[in-house]
């Protein structure tokens, strides 16, 4: 008996076709704005790679593109079939490539699965390189002459500029590293000499941070030297100064802007599989309803579309069966080699 | 003899009135993208009206949401008058009104022509306003407290770190003036009471700019206090310093981006009058073609008589508009005078 039949006249049929010719469509549009999609969380990436220590995986970005380009492929392909359907000349050519597509199209629904799972799984990933790289970036914010690095300070400037945060957990950060090049250091100064020599690895720290940890909505000039000294600055108390400079680190602000790119993107994938399963029971619907037609030559008959042809159960058993034949088949031909080696 | 005669049969006619329909819907389009633009002209102003001192003009921006509108209007009237124009019961109720409407349609392309013009002339007004603007904005960074301008500080810091400029011509407008609050001076400092004390008008000046005066591409930390004086900053000279603080002054920089959204606008205007115009002369080609009986070939043309024709004929027409009014107002004192 088949599973979920549904009878046809010439009107359904029609109906069926113009709306699936729709569906069809509507998902190529999908699939060109995952594709765009891709391309510009790739761009994102690339924006900030030196932030992230160069070492960030494409591998979701490219998935995204290539899945995109698939997509408008194949469904285009299904319009056209579907344009074609009603025709009965153009029906039974098309006839041979209607199951291998619907195969290739629930193939495709698992591939997008599997991508919307990465998406959703690889923001832990982006969450470590962004530690590790902002990390180094604000270790190598003073080699403005190193080659290979000359441009990690103007990024990570404008990073906590546009993002407004400060240092990697907070402005403590700024503390611990020497942000000020020794090219701009008075070494014959007793001031500097007594900073350099208060540590052990003889580096110049301060408890002041870069301009870019500046507040602008604070209601007074921005104070970044000497942050924990209140005596350094009048009417100052660092404990209750809350608006002076940005109180959030840069690794929760950079990590939560893409998390949100790529949770928004693997809910689009997830439209977007509903989407293909719709436009598979659709298809298969209206091959059925044309094949199962009682008078070919006449246009107006009934008929009738279904699913799958026998119960869900039946239908599962046959596969079953199909794939243990399969194997017992190699077995078969194994056994037909060997006889043939002994004669000669 | 007419001006420019085309022959038509049923099929051309069918097909004029398609592609027409097609153009006006088209035209629709335009004129949306005409609104579009003028809201997004009134919101960029609106956006940075502090610093222009909230007295700038709204004129341009609303002339381009009114133009977009009417564009709207009276192109899906068309569409509408086209598509029912191939229907000889429907095109009936409309040939009356059709004369009046494509004579509106050319004094409305005319005034785009206007409106584009404005929009390359309106830059010179901008100028003004926002020299005088940014002047003040300057002059009220430090009234942070004071109801009205307390957000000046904010948007005067974050227009300086878009723009990447400084200031108003450049950065040392900054000197002239006291940008920090009296809250945050210790009046009994020495170094604060000399400087207050240094000129007339007891202004807190000093030779240093905001953070975001700061440029993030310097190689070098950001030196803000004490800019002219060398000996205060190891290894700095600055005359030759480029890369510090931004060079450029901010109305340079506001200006060019305004302007360069008005030159941008001006030229789309331009070339949707254009293209606009085009299409009411196959409009009216159309509607001169219709006869009452569907099948037969008819003739369509631009207008009745030639040029010059036409030219006199209008002139003629708004002579005797004149003496009509003349003979009515004899008309009326004839009356008076009996009664």
């Amino acid at each position: 008996m088949p599973f979920m039949s549904v009878k046809f006249n010439l009107q359904k049929r029609v109906k069926l076709a113009q709306g699936l010719w729709m569906f069809y469509w509507l998902s190529v549009i999908v699939g060109i704005s995952i594709f765009s999609l891709g391309i510009f969380f790739k761009i994102e990436l690339r924006k900030r790679s030196e932030v992230m220590d160069n070492s960030e995986s494409h591998l979701v970005p490219n998935l995204l593109i290539l899945v995109g380009m698939l997509a408008c492929g194949l469904n285009a392909f299904g319009g056209k079939m579907c344009h074609d359907a009603l025709d009965p000349i153009k029906f039974s050519k098309m006839k041979p490539m209607l199951k291998p597509f619907m195969l290739l199209s629930c193939g495709f629904s698992m591939l997008l699965l599997l991508v919307a799972l990465l998406c959703f799984l690889m923001q832990f990933s982006i969450y470590l390189t962004l530690a590790e790289g902002l990390k180094n970036t604000i270790r190598f914010y003073k080699d403005t002459d190193t080659p290979g690095r000359c441009f990690m300070k103007r990024t990570l400037d404008i990073t906590q500029i546009e993002f407004r945060c400060c240092g990697n957990n907070n402005f403590r950060d700024w503390f611990e590293v020497q942000w000020i090049s020794n090219r701009y250091l008075d070494m014959s100064n007793d001031v500097v000499k007594d900073r350099v020599l208060s540590n052990v690895e003889g580096k110049y720290l301060m408890d002041s941070v870069p301009f870019s940890c500046c507040n602008p909505g604070s209601p007074r000039p921005c104070i970044q030297h000497h942050l924990t000294n209140n005596s350094a600055h009048y009417d100052y108390d660092h404990r209750t100064e809350e608006l002076n400079i940005w109180t959030r680190g840069c690794r929760e602000a950079v990590f939560s802007y893409y998390s949100s790119i790529m949770t928004s993107i693997g809910v689009l994938i997830i439209i977007t599989i509903i989407l293909e399963s719709m436009d598979v029971a659709g298809l298969k619907y209206l091959s059925t309803s044309l094949e199962t037609m009682t008078d070919p030559e006449n246009p107006e008959c009934e008929s009738e579309g279904w699913l799958l042809e026998k119960g869900f159960k039946e239908t599962f058993a046959d596969v079953l069966t199909k794939l243990k034949t399969l194997g017992r088949a190699n077995q078969v031909q194994e056994g037909g080699d060997a006889p043939e080696v002994s004669p000669p | 003899m007419a001006l420019m005669v085309v022959k038509f049969d049923l099929k051309k006619r069918v097909k004029l009135a398609q592609t027409v329909w097609f153009m006006y819907w088209f035209a629709v389009l335009a004129g949306i993208l005409l609104l579009s633009l003028g809201l997004f002209f009134k919101i960029e102003l609106r956006k940075r009206s502090e610093l222009m001192d909230n007295n700038e003009s709204h004129f341009l921006p609303n002339l381009l949401i009114i133009m977009g509108l009417i564009a709207c209007g009276i192109n899906a009237f068309g569409g509408k008058v086209c598509y029912d124009s191939l229907d000889p019961l429907k095109f009936v109720k409309w040939k009356t009104v059709l004369k009046p409407f494509l004579v509106f349609c050319v004094v409305f392309n005319a005034l785009l022509l206007v409106t584009a013009l404005f929009c390359f002339v309106m830059r010179i007004p901008l100028q003004f306003t926002l020299a005088e603007g940014l002047k003040n904005g300057m002059k009220y960074y430090k009234d942070s407290d004071t109801p009205g301008r307390c957000y000046m500080k904010r948007t005067l810091d974050l227009m300086q770190m878009e723009f990447r400029c400084c200031g108003n011509d450049n950065y040392r407008d900054w000197f002239e003036i006291q940008w920090v609050s009296n809250r945050y001076l210790d009046f009994s400092a020495k170094e604060v009471k000399d400087r207050i004390g240094s000129n007339v008008d007891g202004q807190y000046l000093m030779d240093g700019v905001p953070f975001s005066c700061c440029n993030p591409g310097s190689p070098r930390p950001c030196i803000q206090q004490q800019m002219t004086n060398n000996s205060a900053h190891y290894s700095y000279d600055h005359y030759t310093e480029e890369l510090n603080v931004w060079k450029r002054g901010c109305r340079d920089a506001l200006l060019s981006y305004y302007g360069g959204i008005m030159n941008t606008i001006g030229a789309l205007v331009v070339l949707i009058s254009v293209t606009v115009g085009l299409q009411y002369v196959q409009s009216s080609l159309s509607s001169l073609a219709n006869p009452e009986d569907v099948e037969s070939e008819s003739e369509g043309f631009l207008l009745e008589k030639s040029v010059k024709e036409t030219f006199t004929d209008i002139m003629t027409k708004m002579k005797t508009m004149g003496k009509g009014v003349k003979v009515e107002e004899g008309g009326e004192e004839g009356i008076a005078t009996r009664e």
